[in-house]
């Protein structure tokens, strides 16, 4: 039993050594956050990828962004002081806020809805294909299926 | 000139106008057995070579302003605004597509070009030509309406002819804009001709699939103009704008990427309709899709609808896309809703484990990821009317939802081709997947030792590296599945004409090229994903540097020789000289720059970029440090990007092979030829 636990506590251990090194690193935070900002000088640039010359606001939020790692705060914290200096344009994606949900739920529930949609219409198929009778083709169609075939096959 | 330009486009809307008029009333004679006073067959006739007029007309309108712009005619105001006397012929040329009016004119040049291929190759199938060339002179009409009305690039400039123009974008002064946007047009506008060719086939009710095997080679061709342009552009904009990247989901390039992807998923699900009958509606409504998607991103980016950082104006243009839209799909629902009966499949699937399903799944992939792409770009004008304020969808959305829907198609690429047709036994399963299986999972292993970590999927923000590990294993189940069905094929060719194995390849895939060459566009589309999953890798580094101050990127040194700067009538430039070193070797010297154009004031960057297949050393000028005055570089060391081109590449290749005829079938044809004597033509149809 003892055994049983060390090794349930094992995988454990790991995957929380490897989250809490993740956000323990200040320079990958620093660059994963900067990536998740906009710049808003206008530029519709991600704001470590600002490369405007002159730019007149990448610098001044990226100091801010690294004095804010520095502090210690959360990574939810410091995007929403950003959203509320500088508005939700300055996220480079909306957080799971509200409406914003819906950004994040829809493309998936599609995706899944139109597995499931397919799954289904497959099995249909098969049902009715065990009952239907034997259609007459038509020969000029044959003739050409029959040439995609031998242009299509070894 | 601008008085020839505005003429020849005039001339050619009536033309088109013409032929959509003419067209439409001789079939309309023909589908209802009535006659006027001249034979349908002489009205749709004169109609055909309206439109190969109009071509003509276009062609003049086309060459009017390039001619403007290679003279320097600045009394018309597009020249004026898109060029200048010190700027290089080439780009000269590429002002008729730097601006709106232009980009337009081209569009409707490229579509009359098109048309006039179809029309004078209308012997294929003259009724069902008769219908397309009508359709796409419905297109033509709006195209050319635009450029007469409302976006017109012949327009004079009000009071006194300026000495010199505002010159071209600086972004735009490179090689690859001379012929990206071109590539990009002829795909966005070659879609109308499968969309032209498939909503007369509906509205005919044309029997079997002959419309399907006349457009297929139109589809391919255009497709690889979309896929070469798409490339071009992300190639542009790698080595152009400086940031480090070549996709930024940008809603333009958003727009490009939607009929692409619907495109791809009908060259997929015509085969089902080929070789089964199967997924008429479907397949009807794929093509419809994606030429109503390249008329929306075209909407979507010129009317201001959503943001952009491309440079084309907003202007009223958008309600003018709106319209044409809305009777598309008008038109199109109404043809469905007369027709569907016609559409009805022929045969239904029997198994879930058969090519037809993998089809079907790879179909609904496709579509989601459009819909994903195309969700994410409307998002923030829904979010705007919902909750009042905009919000910013970029790539931290799309490399959460939309990348896990690639690796999930970049599966099913690999395991589609190796089902069979109607159910496949679980012994061909074992054989066919088993090896490439067992190949993906040992790149699995092997590549974490190498620091792809798939763990990283549980820290905060390291899914990249997970993707990228998942990619990996992926692409080498696929590659190895590839080059098992050509090792297959060509080892039964070699057993019986005892040539070499390469040999037997060869002539395997020249049997079959459609089959062969697809092959080989997916193996061209493993190695882009493979280069797009280097991403999860990437690394930078910014610093001043001082004459002979050095730095460490990955296994490079970059030191820096020398900085200074030049001027030429077209622009100023800063630029820094760096040696860069690779184990106390010299591996090469680079050059980035900073230009300043004279006519317009605006900066640019050129991307001094050192690629090798493991990994591109891309280094930028960022500008001076106004404390000390010495140069800002900013270097990145971007893994596997190479392999992006090259899959581009592989995927051209891929797509000719494809292209070209079978060898059995094209010596048939050439024994046809020799044999067969000439066709009578037939009554009613003489000088179509």
């Amino acid at each position: 039993m003892r055994r049983l636990t060390q090794f349930a506590i094992l995988p454990l251990v790991m995957v929380l050594c490897v989250v809490t090194q993740g956000s323990a690193d200040t320079e990958a935070r620093y660059q994963s956050l900067g990536h998740r900002l906009m710049c808003v000088c206008g530029c519709s640039q991600i704001l470590i990828e600002c490369n405007h010359v002159g730019c007149p606001d990448s610098d001044r939020m990226l100091g801010e962004l690294r004095a804010a790692v520095d502090m210690g705060g959360t990574n939810d914290a410091i995007l929403g002081s950003f959203q509320d200096k500088y508005g939700p344009t300055a996220l480079a994606a909306p957080m799971l806020t509200k409406f914003n949900i819906v950004a994040w739920v829809v493309p998936p529930a599609f995706l899944v809805l139109g597995l499931a949609g397919t799954f289904l219409l497959v099995k249909k198929w098969r049902l009715r294909t065990a009952t239907m009778p034997v259609v007459a083709d038509d020969p000029e169609s044959n003739d050409l299926r029959e040439r995609i075939r031998k242009e299509t096959e070894v | 000139m601008p008085a020839f330009g505005s003429f020849a486009l005039l001339i050619a809307l009536a033309l088109s106008g013409y032929n959509l008029l003419a067209g439409a009333v001789a079939l309309r004679q023909l589908a209802t057995g009535r006659r006027g006073w001249i034979s349908p067959e002489k009205l749709a006739e004169t109609a055909r070579r309206a439109g190969i007029a109009s071509f003509f007309a276009t062609l003049c309108a086309a060459f009017a302003l390039v001619w403007a712009a290679l003279t320097n005619d600045f009394s018309v105001a597009y020249i004026t605004e898109h060029s200048n006397r010190a700027l290089p012929t080439a780009y000269k040329f590429a002002a008729l597509w730097s601006g709106q009016e232009g980009s337009l004119l081209l569009w409707a040049f490229l579509l009359s070009a098109y048309g006039f291929v179809l029309r004078v190759r209308h012997k294929v199938d003259v009724k069902l030509t008769a219908y397309a060339s009508t359709i796409l002179a419905g297109i033509q009409v709006f195209f050319l309406l635009l450029v007469n009305v409302t976006a017109t690039p012949f327009s004079l400039v009000t009071g006194a002819v300026p000495p010199d123009g505002n010159g071209l974008n600086p972004l735009l002064q490179y090689p690859e804009m001379v012929i990206h946007p071109p590539m990009l047009y002829l795909g966005y506008v070659g879609f109308s001709v499968p969309f032209a060719f498939a909503l007369g086939a509906l509205m005919m009710r044309y029997p079997g699939e002959k419309w399907i095997h006349i457009t297929r080679r139109w589809t391919m061709v255009t497709w690889l103009f979309l896929t070469v342009g798409i490339f071009l552009g992300m190639h542009w904009a790698y080595s152009v704008l400086g940031w480090g990247g070549y996709w930024g989901w940008d809603p333009v390039e958003n727009a490009s990427l939607m009929p692409w992807l619907t495109g791809t998923a009908f060259l997929h699900s015509v085969m089902m309709q080929e070789k089964r009958g199967m997924m008429k509606s479907w397949n009807v409504w794929l093509i419809f899709s994606t030429f109503m998607l390249a008329i929306l991103g075209t909407l979507l980016t010129r009317s201001g609808l959503v943001s952009s950082v491309h440079a084309f104006a907003q202007s009223a243009i958008g309600t003018w896309f709106w319209v044409f839209l809305v009777i598309t799909l008008a038109i199109c629902l109404f043809a469905y809703i007369l027709n569907r009966d016609h559409l009805k499949s022929e045969h239904k699937l029997e198994s879930l484990v058969s090519r037809e399903s993998s089809f079907l799944f790879n179909n609904l992939v496709l579509l989601a990821a459009c819909f994903t792409v195309l969700w994410g770009t409307l998002f923030p004008v829904l979010s705007e009317y919902v909750q009042g304020n905009r919000v910013t969808v970029s790539a931290p959305f799309y490399n959460r939802v939309a990348v896990p829907i690639g690796v999930f198609l970049l599966f099913l690429t690999g395991i589609g081709p190796l089902l069979a047709w109607r159910s496949t036994s679980f012994k061909s399963i074992r054989k066919n997947f088993v090896v490439p299986a067992i190949v993906g999972l040992v790149v699995a292993v092997a590549i974490i030792p190498l620091g792809v970590h798939p763990w990283t999927i549980f820290t905060t923000d390291g899914q990249g590296a997970f993707y990228a590990w998942i990619t990996f294993a992926m692409a080498a189940f696929v590659a190895t599945a590839i080059f098992a069905e050509f090792f297959r094929g060509g080892r039964v060719i070699q057993q019986k004409s005892g040539q070499s194995l390469l040999t037997s390849m060869v002539e395997l895939t020249r049997r079959n090229t459609r089959r062969y060459g697809g092959y080989i566009v997916h193996f061209g589309i493993v190695l882009i994903f493979v280069g797009i999953s280097g991403q999860a890798f990437n690394q930078s580094h910014e610093q001043t540097m001082n004459y002979k101050q050095s730095f460490v990127l990955g296994p490079y040194t970059v030191e820096c020789l020398d900085y200074s700067q030049d001027s030429n009538p077209n622009y100023d430039t800063e630029f820094a000289l760096l040696n860069v070193y690779r184990s106390g070797h010299l591996v090469t010297k680079l050059s980035p720059e900073l230009r300043v154009y004279a006519s317009s004031g605006q900066p640019s960057t050129i991307v001094a970029n050192h690629s090798t297949l493991a990994w591109d050393l891309y280094v930028i000028y960022a500008g001076k440090d106004p404390a000390t005055g010495q140069p800002v570089i900013k270097a990145f060391l971007n893994p596997l990007v190479a392999w992006i081109w090259i899959g581009l590449i592989v995927t051209i290749i891929g797509t000719g092979i494809a292209l070209v005829p079978n060898l059995s079938a094209a010596i048939a044809a050439q024994r046809h030829r020799v044999t067969a004597p000439p066709e009578p033509v037939p009554a009613g149809t003489a000088g179509h």
